[in-house]
């Protein structure tokens, strides 16, 4: 059996991302627009309603359109409403509809991202919003949900954090860079957000912790080829979305057990 | 004579400018344009999909046998692909987008009101060469030589920064120490060097007496600027302005947080007469408050129009000649406007970025994106001239108590963006201090300081 946290990992999730979201829009000027996130809150809200009803019978958990509610608030850019609204509906049915073996195949906020962003140039994210002040205390915070979360997936954020960041190192060695490269490349909010709620998704992480560790490590991998291979910006939502599928293929090499919330939702 | 390598593009006097542009949504009076700033380079940004045309102005005032530049480029660029172009559009482009002072002066408070809708202005708007041998021993490759107007230009490739420092050493350049290291990590990501001098058989030919701005287009998927080299030797922080001509719109930095400066505020009526003063050392100190670590947005809307105008929106000639390859070249369409006033649409958008940087705030080059972001935002700020005439009424007895707290508050705001000292800035608008003061606190006057 998986060990499950005394006190699900949720719920400080959306107190963090909650707090993130009324800081950046009130002293860093994130381009945070009341009615998008307004938006984005009541359809996911409302997706995830309609989806349960259809697929599990009435099984309703608000937690989960939350954490990917607020997620969409701090990282996705638009200045259409209806974009807003799209963007947090197909977040939530990828959920459902995307399926394999009873679990998600994607992330839902990276699906919704990237899907969005192929589909529309109305729709972006701004990875270079944050104050390198605010992200020492934010990192706190984010470190601070490894004690909520206890025996839960810590280790895939790591091993992606620490696969992430020595990649950046030798890029820069081989170029003969300073470090403050590296450290400045670090420095980026969009990226902690992507650690500590995306990437560490149980649902969408491969079951023994072999296989998460080589799945960060791949999106790790991707990330900076895309960023510096392809000059194309945030490197890592589309590593990510890239990977996804190959959980499944990673569950038959390295067997584990599936992640349950405390409480089972779809 | 050696060249003295010139990684970023200089800027000399300060200068400052005004005019009297007329518009409905208050009268435009002055506008901070880049000659404020000295030693600011100004880099013209066109770019849409992987194709981007830089234009890069050159304000060099020294001796042009001293002048040269080293720029990376991504790609080897063919001849068709370099142009000289015209500095008196990218000046027009730099006045269009300057942050500006508006005027508006006060009714009077004795007349009845009338309602009225205002209506918003829509301006429709002598160097020694070196051989292939030598170079091919130094590990570069000279992969094309052109003279393009009065420049003669380079491309070059290398394995390594020694060699390449060497070459341009010999070639008659003058490298500053220290910048092997970048050289480097540029000949690693595999960028070339565009590397350009004046040549002054052409330059008395063309009887130009200043250098005028050299453009390249190429296509590519990096969407950067290099300014590491420019800080090796730097004295102090550099500024940089970044005019960005986009399609779909606002372009931001990816790598640094871009913000907006302070923009809308109601100042003191004196900061008309200073308005050159008041704008920099504004700038500088947003630039302090943000720890120089910040890249500033001063100006973002589509070129269309403008409101108030600081000038008028670039005709379309002047967008292609500054690469804007997406539009139709009027030129070439018989009886085409000169204008764009009562013309066709533009399908363009503008970005002005104003940074100030070194090489520790920055340690990165610029990377940039296209966001699809269209709202305009412009630096503005605003003097209100109040009512001279009678007040002998009771609305005008309400407005000379009300007027005296505006000026306060506009005194407040003009110190809050500035640093200015508040004691000084009352003193030049004859306002006494208010006794109670509001909102400050018993502690601000005790030391002074």
């Amino acid at each position: 059996m998986p060990a499950i946290p005394r006190y699900d990992p949720r719920i400080y999730q959306i107190f963090v991302l909650a707090i993130l979201v009324i800081f950046g829009a009130t002293f860093l000027s994130f381009d945070i627009n009341a009615v998008n996130a307004a938006v984005i809150l009541a359809v996911a809200a409302a997706v995830q309603l309609a989806c349960s009803r259809i697929v599990c019978l009435g099984r309703y958990d608000l937690r989960s359109p939350l954490i990917s509610g607020l997620s969409l608030i701090v990282l996705l850019r638009t200045n259409t409403w209806w974009l807003a609204a799209c963007t947090a509906a197909v977040t939530i049915v990828s959920k459902f509809a995307l399926r394999h073996n009873g679990k998600h195949i994607f992330n839902p906020t990276n699906f919704g991202l990237v899907f969005m962003m192929v589909v529309s140039d109305r729709v972006w994210v701004s990875p270079g919003q944050w104050g390198s002040a605010v992200l020492y205390v934010f990192f706190v915070a984010c470190v601070g949900s490894f004690v909520v979360n206890r025996a839960a997936r810590s280790d895939v954020t790591l091993a992606f954090l620490g696969s992430y960041a020595a990649i950046l190192i030798i890029r820069a060695l081989r170029l003969g860079d300073p470090m403050t490269i590296p450290f400045h490349q670090l420095q980026n909010g969009a990226l902690l957000v992507f650690s500590f709620f995306m990437i560490s998704d149980p649902k969408t992480t491969p079951d023994s912790r072999i296989g998460r560790i080589v799945f960060a490590f791949l999106v790790a991998v991707g990330a900076v080829w895309i960023q510096f291979g392809l000059y194309r910006i945030n490197g890592f939502l589309w590593a990510l979305a890239a990977c996804a599928p190959l959980v499944p293929l990673l569950n038959r090499l390295f067997p584990g057990t599936t992640y349950q919330w405390r409480r089972p939702t779809c | 004579m050696k060249a003295n390598v010139c990684f970023g593009i200089v800027v000399a006097a300060a200068v400052v400018f005004a005019g009297n542009v007329y518009s409905f949504c208050g009268f435009y009076v002055a506008k901070a344009d880049a000659k404020l700033f000295n030693k600011a380079s100004r880099v013209v940004l066109v770019r849409d999909e992987d194709r981007t045309v830089l234009t890069m102005v050159n304000d060099y005032q020294g001796d042009p046998k001293a002048f040269a530049v080293v720029i990376p480029v991504p790609t080897v660029l063919e001849r068709g692909q370099i142009h000289v172009g015209d500095q008196a559009i990218v000046d027009h482009l730099d006045a269009y987008t300057a942050p500006r002072l508006v005027e508006y002066f006060d009714d009077d408070p004795c007349k009845p009101v009338a309602v009225y809708e205002a209506m918003k202005s829509m301006a429709r708007a002598d160097a020694s060469s070196v051989g292939p041998r030598r170079s091919a021993a130094l590990g570069v490759t000279v992969e094309a030589e052109y003279t393009v107007g009065e420049y003669d230009i380079a491309i070059l490739s290398a394995t390594e920064s020694d060699g390449l420092q060497t070459w341009l050493t010999e070639s008659g350049y003058k490298i500053p120490a220290g910048a092997g290291a970048i050289l480097q990590s540029y000949i690693r990501q595999g960028l070339r060097f565009f590397v350009a001098r004046v040549n002054l058989d052409q330059q008395s030919r063309l009887g130009f007496t200043f250098l005028r701005p050299l453009q390249i287009a190429y296509e590519s998927p990096r969407f950067m600027l290099p300014i590491r080299l420019g800080t090796i030797n730097a004295s102090g922080p550099q500024d940089l302005l970044v005019y960005a001509l986009s399609r779909k719109g606002r372009i931001e930095t990816t790598n640094y947080r871009t913000v907006k400066l302070p923009t809308g505020m109601d100042l003191p009526v004196y900061v008309k007469g200073d308005f050159a003063d008041f704008y920099r050392d504004m700038f500088a100190y947003q630039v302090k408050k943000e720890d120089m670590r910040v890249v500033f947005l001063e100006y973002a809307w589509d070129m269309n129009w403008c409101d108030p105008c600081a000038a008028d929106p670039l005709t379309p000639r002047e967008l292609r000649d500054l690469g804007v390859f997406w539009l139709d070249d009027p030129r070439d369409r018989p009886g085409a406007r000169k204008t764009t006033r009562g013309g066709q649409a533009q399908d363009v958008f503008v970005t002005r970025l104003h940074v100030r940087y070194d090489a520790e705030t920055f340690p990165e080059d610029l990377v940039f994106q296209e966001t699809g972001d269209r709202t305009n935002f412009q630096g503005r700020y605003v003097i209100r001239h109040p009512w001279t005439g009678d007040t002998n009424c009771d609305r005008g007895r309400t407005y000379r108590r009300d007027l005296r707290d505006r000026q306060e508050q506009e005194a407040r705001q003009l110190a809050n963006l500035t640093g200015w000292d508040i004691g000084t800035i009352r003193e030049r608008m004859n306002l006494e201090a208010p006794r109670d003061d509001g909102g400050g606190s018993w502690w601000d006057q005790l030391w002074n300081d």
